[in-house]
């Protein structure tokens, strides 16, 4: 019991006197004597003790009871109604706390979510994910028809165009990502000119460092990263933005007002990423190349500017031509990803949570599954 | 222990010399209010005279520029963090918008105080309390397994009073309890207020605009102007008070309404 005795002592200052009963034989069963103060700090204990009496019970008596609460007289009224026992010696205080809790009680069990078992929950969450994964399909569906619509409004209207928002969009997915877009491909074209060097110098082969950065850094990587980088800056803000709209019901306000969302919400930052996804993938290509140089020209011995020089003659056009293409394309996906998970939110603030995730993991993998197709459609089609 | 002098328990908050600033803006200058043990006080104020800021004062979200607190004999202004003040199992707070944790059922949301503070009660126990006190509430028994989303105004407030009255609390404090309820609704409100505070011997500290519920269900009320508590008492008590915002306040169009309505009743 000491135990018990410090459950409550460190959180109230009251420190009532713990609770006991004990069982009087009477002619038909026992009378149940309580003592000490039933009350929600001592209540755990006796509960547990009371729930193990397993004796008829004829009366309870309350006469040593020294204070009670509702939870106090919840365990009384229990007991009195399982038992069918009258209860006795109630000073005043319990006996109207008994009587307010016999007037509410609806006798039924309180109901309680019941437990799934684990091979059930796998089977079932399966099940909600591959249902979830085809209504997602549609859903996604769905919202590109929306948005295609809306393009057609402006595109008829263009007055009711928000330039403000696009630009702001603009700034906020393209101008504010320079600085870490730029210091994680500066990084990476390091260490892809580096780790090129110590392989190719096998060959007697370092000059080839500059065919594997600038081509790498123009046709895959700097928009691949890039893409990769704003779909964590921005994909996952639109989602937690537009849910959190959607929970605080600007969204239903909006569109009571007249503004359609899709307008004021989701088309400019579409159409922001759309605008600023090629333009960061070059950049990031070419500080991915300011990077190879660097490390060139440290450690390589080829100087900076031979390095550039060559990377013009060493790399098709092309190549930058894959580049631009993919760049608004992923730049679709990331932004369309994020607005339609967070325009699905509907119900609480973890679901904020899941769709942000879920807006980034779907942007990731689907950027990712497009540039392995796009690598094999180019090198077929002879830009190889 | 503190609680064992006597001017503690008649008094159970005193707020003494608070002042309450937010950069250039003064909300309380040297305010001071006490609250008798199982009273109903009702703090009224026009918007912006800080009424929500001197709660979250006395209840320690807020911390004050200067002055002191004591609630239940113990100093809230002493306390450094949240976890010094050694009484929140004693009170039990109502917000505005009824505050439930959305991820949890309503009968989740009443278990969370008792599950943080007494740790020793089974399962079954925190069931069946959760189970009464959601019912305490006026609100039907499968109220219980269902997510706030699923809930109206009305009823989140009720799982919000459910929540409040977990610990079996001897403070109550209520901030707009009666807000944005139909006039039905909100009768119902504070006769459900009135009911358990005689039968739990609450003591309630009420933040409200509803005149009706002032009339019905207050004991005393204190007013809230001119950066200060400028009058505490029965409604007749203030209204032999001189004062403009008071008199304009009892006696607009709506005041005399609902005391109308009230003599009316009587």
């Amino acid at each position: 019991m000491l135990a018990d005795r410090a459950d409550f002592a460190h959180d109230c200052g009251v420190d009532p006197v713990l609770p006991d009963f004990t069982l009087a034989p009477g002619e038909s069963g026992d009378v149940l004597v309580l003592t000490g103060a039933l009350v929600v700090s001592t209540a755990g204990p006796i509960d547990t003790r009371l729930r193990a009496i397993t004796t008829p019970i004829t009366a309870i008596d309350l006469g040593g009871v020294t204070a009670i609460d509702t939870v106090g007289a919840w365990l009384c009224w229990r007991l009195s109604r399982d038992a069918g026992a009258p209860i006795r010696h109630a000073d005043p205080q319990a006996a109207r706390l008994i009587a307010a809790l016999r007037d509410v009680d609806d006798g039924r069990q309180a109901e309680t979510v019941r437990k799934v078992r684990p091979w059930m929950r796998v089977a079932g969450n399966v099940g909600a994910t591959v249902i979830g994964l085809v209504f997602g399909a549609v859903g996604v569906l769905g919202f590109v028809g929306q948005m295609i619509l809306a393009t057609g409004t402006l595109l008829r209207r263009p007055r009711r165009i928000r330039w403000r928002a696009l630009t702001h969009q603009m700034e906020l997915v393209g101008i504010n990502a320079l600085g870490i877009i730029g210091l994680m491909s500066f990084l990476v074209g390091v260490v892809i000119a580096q780790q090129g060097a110590v392989e190719l110098r096998q060959f007697g082969a370092e000059i080839y460092t500059i065919n594997l950065v600038g081509r790498l850094t123009l046709r895959e990587l700097g928009i691949l990263m890039t893409a990769i980088m704003v779909a964590g800056r921005s994909g996952s803000a639109f989602a937690a933005e537009l849910g959190t709209m959607k929970l605080t019901e600007e969204v239903d306000a909006m569109r009571t007002i007249g503004v359609a969302p899709m307008e004021a919400l989701v088309l400019p930052r579409v159409v922001a990423t759309v605008v600023m996804m090629p333009l960061l993938g070059v950049y990031s290509a070419v500080m991915g190349i300011i990077g190879g140089a660097a490390l060139a020209q440290a450690s390589l011995g080829i100087p900076f500017f031979t390095f550039l020089v060559r990377v013009r003659l060493v790399v098709p056009t092309y190549d930058v031509w894959v580049g631009l293409i993919k760049g608004p394309v992923f730049g679709l996906i990331v932004a369309l990803a994020g607005c339609y998970q967070g325009m699905q939110v509907k119900t609480d603030a973890e679901e904020v949570g899941t769709r942000t995730t879920a807006a980034v993991v779907m942007a990731i993998f689907t950027v990712i599954v497009l540039d392995a197709f796009f690598a094999v459609f180019f090198t077929e089609v002879g830009w190889g | 222990m503190s609680a064992s002098d006597p001017a503690d328990t008649r008094w159970p908050i005193r707020v003494r010399g608070l002042c309450n600033r937010f950069g250039d803006h003064l909300v309380h200058q040297d305010l001071d209010l006490d609250v008798r043990r199982g009273e109903i006080i009702g703090v009224v104020g026009g918007s912006g005279t800080g009424k929500s800021v001197l709660m979250r004062s006395i209840i320690g979200l807020q911390v004050p520029t200067s002055g002191s607190i004591e609630v239940l004999g113990e100093s809230i202004t002493a306390a450094r963090d949240d976890a010094d003040i050694g009484i929140r199992c004693r009170w039990g707070v109502l917000f505005q918008g009824g505050a439930l944790f959305s991820t949890l059922t309503v009968a989740e949301n009443v278990e969370v105080p008792l599950r943080e503070f007494y740790p020793a009660m089974s399962e079954e126990l925190l069931a069946e309390v959760a189970h009464y006190k959601v019912l305490l509430t006026g609100l039907p028994g499968d109220a219980g397994v269902k997510y706030p989303a699923e809930l109206s105004g009305g009823m989140k407030k009720r799982a919000g009073l459910a929540r409040a009255l977990a610990l079996d609390p001897e403070l109550l404090f209520l901030d707009e309890p009666t807000a944005g309820l139909d006039p039905i609704g909100a009768a119902a409100f504070d006769q459900l207020i009135k009911g358990l505070q005689q039968t739990l011997g609450l003591t309630v500290f009420l933040i409200t605009h509803d005149l009706d519920t002032l009339h019905e269900i207050c004991d005393r009320v204190a007013v809230l102007a001119d950066r200060k508590v400028i009058a505490v008492g029965t409604i007749p008590e203030l209204l032999a008070l001189d004062h403009p915002w008071i008199q304009l306040y009892f006696n607009g169009p709506r005041g005399r309404a609902a005391a109308a309505a009230r003599s009316g009743a009587a």
